[in-house]
């Protein structure tokens, strides 16, 4: 299946650092928003809860922080050194979006983070606050121009090519291309989620521990109405997120479907589980709900959703790949609107802080947010193969000019460092997470 | 009125890039200097006095390479690719280093020496690879149309090594002043001295690059040696023996900012000998900026952002420094 060549190795490592890249974003922008509503509520109600609160996930925020911007920064140099192809030729697209995401977002997260982190004694309360507040803005303006960029490669419009480069015609038209709107709001709302399931757990940890505090109560109950709220939201937002994809990328979705063929006028079934075989394009074991697909996709139970036989098989991704990803996201997805609708009815019979079963499913759904985002960029970008810009460049263009063993050699370095490294980090965040908040003030490190 | 927008680009990169040296290396320098010092209290103050500001200072790396993929992706493309090496050394000594500003406070009594050391060689391994990165990329990079043609190991010369070794200097002599401004008592008067012995190394590392220079590209030695320009040229090596020796009189001093101010001087110049050797390349010795350009549109439309955004950020950067101004102290350790 995968013969190692420059290509391939090269893909491992960048899926492979920006996988590990995306788990602190998704942490970072929920976190600082939440922190951000803290301080905010502090400063209102003068209520000590949110103070202690704040200075407990202030420290986690730091660690994660510090463990996104040095992960970040090899993403944005790595685009030169594995993907110059890529770079020479999209360059004048990709690079003044990078630059606004510097500008407006790198900048004044950096900028204020020094304040919100060690500025407590050193201005007044309105000041720190403000300073949070632009922490919180700059992480979801990076979000804003990041997305822009990758949507950009899947959905590209407003531009010319003119002497085998991409040149930029309409700068509206480039960040606000087709598939931007559904990216940036399932993005935005997936590290709302990751934030709000990371919270929780460590409330239900604290819990499940004989650790019952007004503010572990607070955590978990903030934690628990947010993904009421937001984990359908999600879902809705999925789901027109998948209708425009049919629009513009009807490959991925039949991948992701793992629709080989359509026959007669037969509707097309959802597939609930199966193994794609991409040698004998047909799937095994297949468990499907007939019409159910032609229902979601096309809303109308007769019509037909496009299958990957009719595209040309040198245009399919990698199928079972993207069918078990997009099953991954969305099986969490399901899970996590479950587990708010059960919170709101134990917030009725008020035993939500108290029904170990329910404290037990989401202290295991800690992980799930950052699992689901995840599984939903391993949906979206694999889904694109084998273009690395959609319809315009393929991937096996864009890669450097390195050797096999240049390649391997670096990759190994990465894995070695990343999971060294990162793992550290998680272990000091789940150290400081199994302390829980304290009722004194500011506290010295030791 | 035409503007020459690659020529705007150009400055605007020359001007991350010196902000990127200046601000980034004394927080590196800080790094470099820890086996000097060895009191557990005093590295902690060390750090301390840029825990609260090195995130911003590592930003403007990005903007640098997030600047250059978008008014020179041609430039970015082939320059990245030829220094892949040195730099994912670069990026990965930087992740040790910057973790480790988080790690050193969260770590237990134990591990915090390993830390330290990452602290430490991560400052040092970083600092060396970029200066194999500048000094790869004034020896020049192959090309072939439009890709990059040479070997993975085109950057490994006997130059390049030399220039890491000079930016090491260069930066612990930045992060010696910055700490002079920055602390009180022994620490102070160790960096004082430390300082002294640091400008003169980098006064005959500066010598040393700028006579070696010309020979590594016959390109540079034309245009140091024609007439007009070396008439130009001329005061730049008097300023900076004049700055070296106002600094070690400063140093002698308690004066606590001269020193630091004129190292910026010194390092400024040194800066400015670089980008006289290379102009008008964006990849020495053949390509120039105009031919290494991204179209107009992507010029233009970077140049509204940065204009505006820019001063916004110097002064938002000028803030927090001045809330963490003055002297840092063992007690008063703010972390
Ligand atoms: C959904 C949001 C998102 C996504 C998809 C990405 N990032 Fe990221 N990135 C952030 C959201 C973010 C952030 C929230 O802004 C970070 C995380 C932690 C932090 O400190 O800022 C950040 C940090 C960060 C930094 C360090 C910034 C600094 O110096 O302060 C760089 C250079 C990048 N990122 C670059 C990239 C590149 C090149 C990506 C694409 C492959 C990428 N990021 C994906
Ligand atoms: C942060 C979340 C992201 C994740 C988890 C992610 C995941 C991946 C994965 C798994 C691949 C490998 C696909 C393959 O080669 O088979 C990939 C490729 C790639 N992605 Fe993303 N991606 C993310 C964001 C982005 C963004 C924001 C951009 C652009 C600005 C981007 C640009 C690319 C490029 C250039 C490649 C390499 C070429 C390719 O293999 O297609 N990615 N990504
Ligand atoms: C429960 C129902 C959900 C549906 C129907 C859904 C739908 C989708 C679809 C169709 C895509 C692929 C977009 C493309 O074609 O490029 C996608 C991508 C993605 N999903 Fe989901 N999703 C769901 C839940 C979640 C959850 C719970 C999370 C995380 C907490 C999540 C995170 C992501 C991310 C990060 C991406 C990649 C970025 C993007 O393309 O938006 N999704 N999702």
């Amino acid at each position: 299946m995968f013969d190692f060549d420059a290509t391939v190795l090269a893909r491992i490592q960048f899926a492979f650092t920006v996988s590990f890249h995306i788990i602190f974003p998704a942490i970072t922008i929920g976190l600082a928003t939440y922190l951000a509503v803290l301080e905010g509520l502090w400063l209102k109600t003068n209520n000590q809860i949110y103070q202690q609160l704040y200075q407990f996930w202030v420290k986690i925020f730091a660690i994660n922080f510090g463990m996104g911007v040095v992960s970040g920064i090899v993403m944005a140099y790595q685009f030169g050194t594995h993907w110059s192809g890529f770079s020479a030729f999209a360059g004048s697209v990709t690079g003044p979006l990078l630059t606004y995401e510097v500008l407006t977002a790198f900048f004044l997260e950096a900028g204020f983070l020094g304040v919100m982190l060690f500025g407590q004694n050193k201005v007044g309360k309105k000041l720190h606050f403000f300073a949070t507040c632009m922490v919180a803005t700059g992480t979801v303006i990076s979000t804003f121009w990041i997305l822009a960029s990758n949507s950009w490669m899947h959905t590209p419009q407003g531009f010319e090519i003119i002497d085998n480069r991409v040149v930029p015609i309409d700068w509206w038209q480039i960040v606000f291309n087709p598939s931007f709107p559904y990216r940036l709001t399932h993005m935005t709302v997936a590290a709302f989620l990751s934030s709000a399931f990371f919270v929780g757990a460590s409330a239900a940890w604290q819990l499940l521990k004989g650790n019952d505090t007004p503010a572990i109560r607070k955590m978990l109950s903030m934690a628990m109405w947010m993904a009421l709220i937001v984990a359908p939201l999600q879902a809705v937002i999925g789901d027109f997120h998948g209708l425009n994809t049919l629009e513009y990328q009807p490959v991925k979705i039949a991948a992701m479907e793992g629709h080989w063929r359509n026959e007669g006028n037969e509707p097309t079934p959802l597939i609930l589980f199966a193994m794609p075989d991409m040698d004998k394009q047909t799937n095994h074991f297949s468990l499907e709900i007939p019409g159910l697909a032609s229902l979601i996709l096309k809303h109308d139970i007769t019509k037909q959703v496009p299958a990957l036989t009719e595209f040309p098989a040198e245009d399919w991704p990698n199928v079972p790949l993207v069918f078990w990803s997009f099953r991954v996201m969305v099986g969490l997805g399901v899970l996590m609107i479950l587990a708010g609708v059960w919170s709101l009815y134990l917030r009725r019979k008020q035993t939500l802080y108290s029904n170990r079963l329910f404290l037990r499913l989401v202290l295991l759904l800690g992980p799930a947010g950052l699992i689901a985002t995840l599984a939903g960029w391993f949906t979206t970008e694999l889904g694109r193969q084998p273009w690395v810009i959609q319809g315009l460049m393929r991937t096996q263009d864009a890669v450097s000019s390195h050797s096999v063993t240049h390649l391997s050699l670096s990759l190994m370095m990465f894995v070695i460092c990343y999971f060294g490294i990162f793992g550290v980090g998680y272990r000091y965040m789940m150290r400081l997470i199994s302390k829980g908040p304290v009722s004194q003030g500011i506290e010295h490190h030791g | 009125m035409e503007f020459d927008l690659p020529l705007i680009w150009f400055g605007i990169i020359i001007f991350a890039t010196l902000m990127y040296i200046v601000m980034d290396g004394f927080d590196l320098g800080i790094g470099i200097l820890f086996p000097f010092i060895h009191d557990e209290d005093d590295r902690d103050v060390m750090v301390n006095t840029v825990a609260p500001v090195w995130d911003g200072n590592e930003t403007w790396l990005v903007l640098g390479g997030a600047s250059l993929l978008g008014a020179f992706p041609l430039a970015y493309a082939i320059v990245l690719e030829a220094l892949t090496i040195p730099l994912l050394i670069m990026l990965l000594a930087l992740i040790f280093r910057g973790v480790a500003f988080e790690f050193r406070f969260k770590s237990s009594a134990e591990t915090k020496p390993f830390w330290d050391k990452a602290f430490m060689f991560g400052s040092i391994i970083a600092t060396f690879a970029q200066g194999v990165v500048l000094g790869a990329f004034i020896s020049g990079v192959s090309v072939d149309g439009q890709r990059f043609s040479g070997s993975s190991f085109d950057w490994l010369s006997p130059f390049s090594l030399f220039c890491g070794f000079g930016l090491m200097l260069a930066y612990a002599l930045l992060g010696a002043t910055w700490l002079v401004k920055k602390c009180t008592g022994t620490l102070k008067t160790t960096m004082q001295q430390l300082a002294k012995v640091l400008a003169i190394c980098l006064l005959m590392t500066i010598g040393i690059v700028s006579l070696w220079t010309p020979f590594v590209q016959p390109n540079i030695a034309l245009r140091w040696f024609s007439l007009p320009n070396l008439f130009y040229f001329a005061p730049v090596p008097l300023l900076v023996l004049l700055c070296t020796k106002a600094l070690i009189r400063a140093l002698n001093t308690e004066d606590d900012y001269r020193p630091f101010l004129l190292t910026l001087a010194l390092i400024f110049l040194g800066f400015s000998g670089l980008g006289i050797s290379i102009w008008p390349h964006i990849i020495p010795p053949t390509i120039s900026l105009w031919q290494a350009a991204a179209p107009e549109s992507s010029l233009g439309f970077m140049l509204i952002g940065a204009l505006m955004i820019i001063p916004l950020i110097l002064a938002y950067t000028f803030w927090s420094y001045y809330v963490f101004r003055g002297k840092v102290t063992k007690d008063a350790g703010y972390h």
